[in-house]
């Protein structure tokens, strides 16, 4: 049994590392995986809950929540693409159509 | 045993994540992020989540980075190499925020907070975690699963519609 | 010494290490066997008699060509990603590695090295993996037909791993657990069919009529899977030059090849261990090794003979095949064989 304080710690610090790369990078790809870096975090807490509490409820959770993931990537992937085709660039401080 | 992999798999997750985010090649980044998937998918299967930690690889590393790689390979990607004022500002500002936020998490574990109640017996020790899983999700969890298939099908319609383009009267493409 | 024995950690360990070093060392000789072997068969379809100039009937060839590829120069193009062009054929062999841990060789718990709840889902898992070799190791070389190679085969071994798994729903249905030792034990004794028992023949999975469209599908995607012919567009020698690996030499091209034939074993032993009784056949249980051997040999043999017999799919039937066809038929499958299922269980 490993301690639920343990794996908390190591959610949190997955979950910093997910923040300061999206603050941090500038390419959309690399914001994108950190965003999934911060849904694994998330999803890491729910299993260690689920483990101290006896309960499979935060499994399924986490099960949801790799289902939106993959919904995510795959409509984000192609909003990506189709910005790559429009701006040929995907670094999102270049992006800046709107800022007029 | 256990603690001294859950140690070692958490050493890796931490020290891959920070790759995903520290390494200019995008190309190395995903891979070190399917390194990291596949050593939560290790830490899962130490908390008894088989049935997640096999999930975990085959959704993450097996579909949603080889999409990531798809699309990074089919963009033909420079590294991203950058200088200047504010660059060192926003880079000083994400770690400044980081650590901030680490603080916070941290204060939070180590002052007071409790546990709810923790159910009495395990569900369904015997048969596996596969199969308890199975019917928690197919009773009390079957609508959401069901609105689950739902998103999933908007999800592909979308990104079948977006990534297609614009096509003009004569079917040019955009 | 005897201390050290005595820790159920340390036994348990050991017994699993001496496990994996048998089943690797074999491993290593017959795929070495299977690249003669093929070049046999090759040949005799051909109307020849492939190689036989070293040692008795060619027995040593294997030998030879490792002593060849050893010596050879390595290169490595100039503008290739050295790390990952290095990467790349090592993640070719280690899914397969991986997945021959949890298949029964025999009677376990003897011939095994472990069992785990979830494992078609681990099988699953490490195929989904095998297309990043082949990915990575076409984008690394910084060639385009190595590029192309690589898209075309990620594209491919997605399209149809979707298949392959939902083939292999129906049978974890009909065995009611995703662990490969459960799956071979629902396979015991005569056939049972729908409460009637039918001497003669084994309770095979195969022989059930809602599993054998299942057994088909797997078997065409278990072709995709492997890249072989008459999938094998990702190296398609006429179009692409070889595809992923034109700028591999030496021990890393040999290493692709190595990738490809254990997946070749991995997927036939998987194959076997669902649809037609892994180790179990007639006689005592202690043979089991025997008829797995048996049963691989004739899946092996199956392989080389669709390869050398059937020409090469064009790249737009490939994907009208996996995704209008096989896709579909395995979803019907699946619900054909739950009502199966809940029929036999409510009936």
């Amino acid at each position: 049994m490993i301690p639920l304080t343990w794996s908390l710690a190591l959610s949190a610090v997955l979950f910093t590392i997910g923040v300061v790369g999206v603050l941090v990078r500038r390419n959309a790809l690399v914001i994108f995986m950190s965003i999934e870096l911060m849904l694994n975090a998330a999803n890491l807490a729910f299993v260690a809950f689920a483990q101290q509490m006896n309960s499979l409820d935060g499994q399924i959770f986490v099960f949801f929540v790799m289902t939106v993931a993959a919904a995510e990537v795959a409509v984000g992937l192609a909003i990506i693409v189709n910005v790559f085709r429009l701006r040929e660039t995907i670094f999102v401080d270049e992006i800046n159509l709107l800022k007029g | 045993m256990v603690p001294y992999l859950f140690l070692g798999f958490a050493a890796m997750l931490v020290a891959t994540a920070l790759m995903v985010v520290l390494h200019k090649n995008p190309v190395t980044s995903a891979l070190f992020l399917v390194l990291a998937f596949c050593s939560l998918a290790g830490i899962y299967l130490l908390m008894h989540a088989e049935f997640l930690g096999m999930v975990q690889i085959i959704v993450y590393a097996g579909a949603i980075m080889v999409l990531f790689l798809f699309v990074i390979m089919y963009l033909n990607l420079k590294h991203d190499i950058e200088t200047g004022v504010q660059t060192a500002v926003r880079r000083g500002l994400g770690w400044g925020l980081g650590a901030l936020l680490l603080l916070t998490s941290g204060t939070l574990l180590t002052r007071g907070w409790s546990m709810g109640p923790v159910l009495a017996e395990l569900p369904a020790q015997g048969e596996g975690n596969a199969a308890a899983i199975g019917k928690v999700l197919y009773s009390r969890y079957l609508f959401p699963f069901e609105i689950t298939s739902i998103l999933l099908l908007v999800a592909m319609v979308g990104a079948i519609v977006i990534a297609k383009g614009r096509k003009g009267p004569e079917g040019e493409g955009a | 010494m005897a201390e050290l024995w005595g820790n159920a950690v340390f036994q348990v360990a050991f017994w699993a290490i001496l496990k994996v070093g048998i089943i690797l060392f074999v491993m290593l000789t017959v795929v070495s066997y299977l690249i003669l072997a093929e070049r046999k068969v090759c040949g005799h379809i051909q109307a020849r008699t492939g190689p036989n100039r070293v040692g008795p009937f060619g027995l040593l060839q294997p030998l030879a060509d490792v002593g060849k590829l050893l010596f050879k120069e390595e290169f490595i193009p100039a503008d290739a990603n050295k790390v990952i062009f290095h990467i790349a054929p090592m993640l070719a062999v280690f899914p397969a590695i991986v997945t021959l841990s949890i298949i029964p060789f025999g009677p376990p718990p003897m011939f095994q090295v472990t069992d785990i709840q979830v494992g078609v889902l681990l099988f699953l898992a490490m195929s989904s993996l095998g297309v990043y070799a082949i990915t990575l190791g076409g984008w690394a070389s910084n060639n385009k037909y190595a590029l192309l190679g690589g898209l075309r085969s990620s594209a491919q071994m997605i399209s149809y791993e979707l298949a392959m798994g939902l083939s292999i729903i129906p049978v974890i249905l009909e065995a009611s657990s995703m662990s490969l030792n459960h799956i071979v034990d629902a396979q015991a004794g005569p056939l049972q069919l729908y409460g009637l028992t039918v001497p003669f023949l084994p309770n095979w999975m195969l022989f059930k009529p809602h599993l054998m469209l299942p057994f088909v599908i797997f078997t065409i995607t278990m072709f995709a899977e492997t890249n072989r012919a008459p999938f094998d567009l990702p190296e398609a020698e006429g179009e692409l030059v070889a595809g992923f690996h034109i700028e591999y030499s030496s021990m890393k091209w040999a290493l692709f090849f190595l990738g490809e034939y254990m997946n070749m074993l991995v997927i036939s032993s998987i194959a076997i261990t669902l649809y037609l009784g892994g180790w179990r056949g007639f006689g005592p249980e202690k043979f089991g090794i025997i008829w797995y051997t048996l049963k691989l040999a004739a899946f092996i043999f199956f392989f080389m003979w669709v390869r050398w017999t059937y020409p090469r799919l064009r790249y737009d039937q490939l994907m009208n095949l996996g995704w209008k066809i096989l896709l579909p038929a395995a979803v019907v499958n699946v619900l054909i064989a739950g009502i199966v299922v809940y029929w036999r269980a409510h009936a």
